[in-house]
């Protein structure tokens, strides 16, 4: 139907646009009901996503005239970004910021690199972007969710992590459990992707590759090689984190400092 | 060493000089002075919020004074190890926080975190002295209140420590548990020659077993000296 009404592909695709954004919308009207305010956040971040992925695709037409080792300029400001966007998730903890973006910058920036190098992803722009993009946004996400675990973890055993400080312990020690636990949670999302893959649901880029003509087969096995890389960068990127973040979360005397309040 | 140091009262276990507080520009302790002895149990008294805990995490250095500071044998303990201070002034909190598992795994806490073990035999003692025998082998998540509190109290004296910083450590127990707790405080004091510093808003519990009070209010000490001075008969 669009399609007659639309014949430019630009406003075809900004009326499919309009729609899934109604749609979306619908559902916060819908949770609205249930005294659910999700208003203000939906539509910021609906506008938002909009905006930025049209820029990001204004760039990328612009880049895929620009030589290959462009890409790492694209992909190390997606790091910092995505680095101030997942420590506004792991607010009040000092230093996220700084931590987050070092580790998505180590964990999607080393799975990448690897990959990159063994010929895995190819160095075209076409490709390094949009697959370099996914890892980096699911590193965000890990990352997000690894530190807020951290810091609810901290926050619901102070008491056992000050008792056990007062007992000789080193905050490595105090806290080892609660890290374990918060990297764990926070790879749920990545485990249950990889988990579900081609069961419950058939992931973009494997969609995308069938539609430019790819044999289905590979463009399955590739799409398993993405989503493992997914994990792999995730995996990482909550480790570093959940260790660096530790830094901040003690004092050099072995003091708590992650508290809600004195 | 400081004049602070030097001027130390003769058999001074712990000297706390012109300590304070404050956090998001709320005095939690203000300038506090005072010392404790070998075989001494102070108290500190006061309403709540009046900074006793504070201070008293202030002395194992829980928390970081603003200013002031703390001697231990007249040695700063900012030139302590964070570790070895808190091995060498343990604190027993209000609640006991035990650790998942039984009770001896508790014990042996402390001395692990430094590579020590302790023996089955060690354990049994250690339990004997707070008046929990047969308890090594019990998870911690069966015990009374009162007995929670006593294998707090054995896994802090097993790190072997010459000051004991009590929080309120009787305030969630019921009368009988608070007076065997009570006598086992005194009793630990006086054969181990600890320096033990109790914070309690139980102003009769300070009249029962405390040596000396330092009565709090507003983060400062108002009144300090032997009991029957600040608290009355």
């Amino acid at each position: 139907m669009l399609k007659n009404l639309f014949p430019s592909e630009i406003a075809l695709g900004l009326a499919q646009a309009a729609i899934a954004a109604l749609l979306a919308f619908a559902v916060v009207l819908l949770a609205r009901r249930r005294n659910i305010h999700l208003e203000r956040d939906a539509s910021v971040a609906l506008v938002r996503g909009l905006v930025q992925i049209i820029a990001v695709g204004s760039i990328l037409a612009l880049l895929l005239k620009a030589p290959r080792w462009s890409s790492v300029f694209l992909l190390a400001g997606m790091v910092i970004a995505a680095g101030s966007i997942s420590a506004k998730r792991a607010k009040n903890i000092p230093g996220a910021a700084k931590v987050s973006t070092y580790s998505i910058a180590a964990g999607a920036g080393l799975v990448t690199a690897i990959m990159t190098w063994a010929g895995v992803i190819d160095t075209a722009i076409t490709s390094l972007i949009p697959v370099g993009s996914m890892i980096i946004a699911n590193a965000m996400n890990t990352n997000g969710l690894a530190l807020n675990r951290f810091r609810s973890e901290v926050l619901a055993h102070t008491g056992e992590i000050e008792t056990a400080l007062a007992l000789g312990a080193t905050p490595t020690a105090t806290i080892r459990s609660y890290s374990e636990t918060s990297i764990h949670s926070s790879l749920i999302p990545a485990i249950d992707n990889l988990r579900s893959l081609g069961i419950v649901w058939i992931p973009g880029l494997m969609t995308g590759m069938l539609l430019s003509g790819a044999k289905p087969m590979y463009a399955a096995i590739y799409q398993f090689v993405v989503i493992a890389m997914i994990l792999a960068s995730s995996g990482l990127t909550s480790l570093l984190s959940t260790t660096m973040i530790q830094a901040y979360a003690f004092s050099g005397a072995d003091q708590l400092l992650l508290k809600g309040s004195e | 060493m400081s004049a602070d140091a030097s001027s130390a009262i003769d058999g001074a276990t712990l000297q706390a000089t012109h300590l304070s507080r404050v956090v998001a520009q709320k005095a939690l302790v203000s300038d506090v002075s005072f010392e404790a002895r070998a075989s001494e149990l102070l108290g500190i008294v006061g309403a709540s919020g009046s900074g006793k805990s504070s201070l008293l995490r202030l002395l194992n250095r829980l928390d970081e004074p603003t200013s002031g500071t703390v001697f231990l044998h007249g040695a700063d303990y900012r030139q302590l190890p964070p570790r070895e201070l808190r091995r060498r002034a343990g604190m027993v909190t209000q609640r006991p926080f035990l650790f998942p598992g039984n009770v001896a795994s508790n014990l042996r806490f402390g001395p692990a975190q430094r590579g020590e073990s302790v023996s089955d035999e060690q354990v049994a003692q250690s339990l004997e002295r707070v008046g929990l025998p047969g308890f090594a082998t019990h998870d911690t998540s069966v015990l009374s209140g009162g007995e929670q509190q006593r294998v707090s109290l054995a896994r802090t004296l097993a790190n072997d420590p010459e000051i004991l910083l009590l929080d309120e450590p009787t305030s969630a127990l019921d009368e009988q548990s608070k007076l065997g707790i009570e006598e086992l405080i005194v009793s630990l004091v006086r054969h181990q020659r600890l320096t033990c510093i109790m914070v309690t808003h139980d102003r009769d519990q300070a009249r029962r077993i405390c040596h000396r009070v330092l009565l709090m209010d507003g983060g400062r000490i108002t009144q300090s000296g032997n009991v029957q001075e600040v608290l009355g008969a």
